[in-house]
């Protein structure tokens, strides 16, 4: 990793500046993503975890600084974006499936009618990934009857459609009720395990240790410190970070 | 009555605390002095009503329907070219018996509909023509349904129903070898249905237009949609159809005339695109945003996420009120026979006044009111249908 390093960063950050009106939401975040890698995003809420992450994939555009994602830079230019989307797959606290839609076409939706895909190609692979997540029975059903965990990974499975080189995960296992918290988080290691480019902004510990590549802790719009997830549990630099560990790990 | 209870206590022992109708009657009519007195104030206007249906039923003459069942039909459409308006309907009864066979859901519905009008019509004292020919439209259901039964052909269906609106535009107006017949001359139920339906099939692109206008983020779109729905709702849909007989000829230049019927369309377009556009945008506004989100992350366009995941969400719980805005805008039709034009309602008013039916004002008016009741109850049993069918409120 360390002799190609420069070009083999996927995301690169630098000074990201976001307004809420007059809320100043980041302030100044750089950070630089190796392809392959999983970084674990954490803080309290409102620290701007969240609203870095969607800057990412411009579902909020930033007001100062650049953000590079695979060479490409992000900008007004909405080709620029629609080709940054489709190198980005995001999942969401609520899930945000379509009720409207079955399983199966919740999956195929993007890849027909953003990749071109045939709908027996489309198919194809929502069945095969509908497989990895373990739940091909369900591909018929609509969003509505199935359990937040089986929600969550159809999510999971319909961001993998488009065939991403990153994952974005924006508090996955927030919304969900404890015993369904595993079962979306073995899906979250399995695809680390594949070498998928992953953020994660979570409070799940247990994932961030046994998962993570490096962990970045926000607070007030910053990057307060970053390091291994040794690093971080074993040794915080920052007072701050040590304080919030100590609020979460009981 | 008591006959009745005699038989039904036989048959099932009532509970013990259930002490025969005159227990009932006593305690649900007669507890006290006051009940009592209204139990029996109620039968006496009960008896009254009765009285006046059953006095109206036996002395009614229905000949002022009867002898004027193609003016009702058909206004004064030549009567050498009714075969067309025959012709009209029985493609639809054709395609809704297929479609029947094909879909269930709302076609089945319909297709009860018309096939419980057809063996009423076919039944009731009207011209022994006209009542071979209903008979013949209730059979045209049932070759239509086995035909689609037997067939399964889906996809020739919905080109068959996609190709039967221009079809029969071109039967019922005329072009080439068929000699025109200017919409002047149509009347009747013909008239009231060429107007709903062609002011609903327009009237709705339109309001959902509107309604994304409105919500667009391009100041000068969104302005002028408001613009345009705050203005056609702030006035009666009268003027907005005075307007349209009186005003547009004025905008056109001189060698461009517009039939009058067309006018009304329009009229009637202009007018419910309004108030559909103001039923879709509640549609859109309760979408969540995290809908949009989702479509964009996955690298959907902003026309696409509109097309394939806010419209088709929206649109399912509006269905409700849209259906509301086409019923109004059916019994609306009405409104035309003050610009002159003899629709249903008109062609009543016109049948009333013949001397020879004078004083049968009321067969008139509960037949059409029998007509315009079934149509509505039809569109709003269809509405409740189509919402069942595509799950609304359960996903």
């Amino acid at each position: 990793m360390s002799e190609s390093e420069s070009n083999n960063k996927i995301i690169i950050a630098r000074d990201v500046h976001k307004w809420f009106g007059h809320f100043h939401a980041l302030r100044g975040v750089s950070l630089d993503v190796q392809r392959g890698e999983v970084v674990v995003i954490f803080g309290p809420s409102g620290s701007g975890k969240s609203t870095f992450l969607r800057t990412l994939n411009r579902l909020e555009d930033h007001d100062r600084g650049d953000i590079i994602i695979d060479g490409i830079e992000l900008t007004n230019d909405i080709r620029n974006i629609e080709a940054i989307r489709m190198e980005i797959g995001m999942v969401f606290q609520s899930f945000n499936l379509f009720p409207h839609l079955t399983v199966l076409q919740n999956i195929t939706l993007a890849p027909t009618w953003v990749r071109k895909w045939s709908r027996q190609q489309a198919e194809a692979k929502a069945m095969e990934l509908l497989e990895r997540v373990g739940i091909p029975e369900q591909a018929r059903k609509f969003p509505a009857q199935l359990s937040g965990g089986q929600q969550q990974r159809v999510a999971i499975a319909r961001a993998l459609a488009m065939q991403p080189r990153i994952m974005l995960f924006d508090e996955p296992t927030s919304a969900l009720d404890p015993e369904m918290i595993k079962e979306v988080l073995d899906v979250m290691t399995d695809l680390a395990e594949s070498g998928m480019t992953m953020l994660v902004v979570t409070h799940e510990m247990g994932f961030a240790r046994g998962v993570a590549h490096r962990m970045v802790f926000f607070d007030e719009g910053k990057i307060v410190e970053e390091g291994t997830p040794k690093q971080i549990f074993q040794n915080p630099q920052q007072e701050r970070t040590q304080l919030f560990l100590s609020q979460i790990l009981h | 009555m008591a006959t009745q209870s005699q038989i039904s206590s036989d048959i099932l022992k009532p509970p013990a605390t259930q002490v025969g109708v005159v227990g009932w009657l006593r305690r649900n009519l007669f507890s006290t002095w006051y009940n009592a007195l209204l139990t029996l104030l109620a039968l006496y206007v009960i008896y009254l009503i009765t009285k006046s249906i059953f006095d109206f039923v036996t002395t009614a003459n229905w000949g002022v329907v009867t002898n004027n069942l193609s003016l009702f039909m058909v206004g004064r459409y030549p009567a050498d070219q009714v075969w067309r308006v025959k012709t009209s309907v029985s493609i639809f009864v054709f395609l809704i018996g297929a479609s029947w066979a094909m879909w269930r859901g709302v076609a089945q519905s319909v297709a009860i509909l018309l096939a419980a009008i057809f063996t009423a019509a076919a039944i009731l004292p009207f011209a022994t023509n006209d009542r071979l020919w209903m008979a013949g439209n209730l059979a045209l259901v049932g070759v239509g349904f086995s035909v689609g039964y037997f067939t399964r052909a889906r996809r020739v269906l919905v080109s068959a129903w996609l190709l039967s609106l221009p079809v029969i535009a071109i039967l019922l107006y005329g072009v080439g070898a068929l000699p025109q017949v200017s919409t002047n001359l149509w009347g009747g139920l013909l008239l009231t249905l060429a107007l709903a339906l062609v002011s609903s099939v327009a009237s709705f692109p339109l309001g959902v237009l509107l309604a994304v206008g409105r919500q667009s983020t391009y100041p000068a779109l969104r302005a002028f949609c408001v613009g345009y729905i705050e203005l056609i709702r702030g006035v009666p849909l009268i003027t907005v159809i005075f307007m349209m007989q009186i005003m547009l000829p004025l905008f056109l230049p001189s060698e461009i005339t517009v039939e009058r019927v067309m006018r009304a369309m329009a009229g009637f377009t202009i007018f419910t695109a309004a108030y559909i556009a103001e039923v879709v945008r509640g549609g859109l506004q309760a979408i969540p945003r995290g809908q949009i989100e989702a479509a964009h992350a996955l690298g959907l366009n902003s026309i696409l996420t509109l097309l394939l995941i806010i419209l088709p969400q929206a649109l399912r719980i509006t269905i409700p009120a849209l259906m509301g805005q086409f019923i109004s805008l059916f019994k609306d039709t009405s409104l035309v026979a003050i610009v002159g034009l003899l629709d249903l309602a008109g062609i009543a008013t016109a049948a009333a006044n013949q001397p020879e039916f004078l004083g049968r004002q009321a067969e008139v008016y509960v037949f059409i009111a029998l007509i315009y009741f079934v149509f509505a109850y039809g569109i709003s049993h269809s509405s409740r249908r189509l919402e069942r069918s595509l799950g609304v409120g359960e996903r």
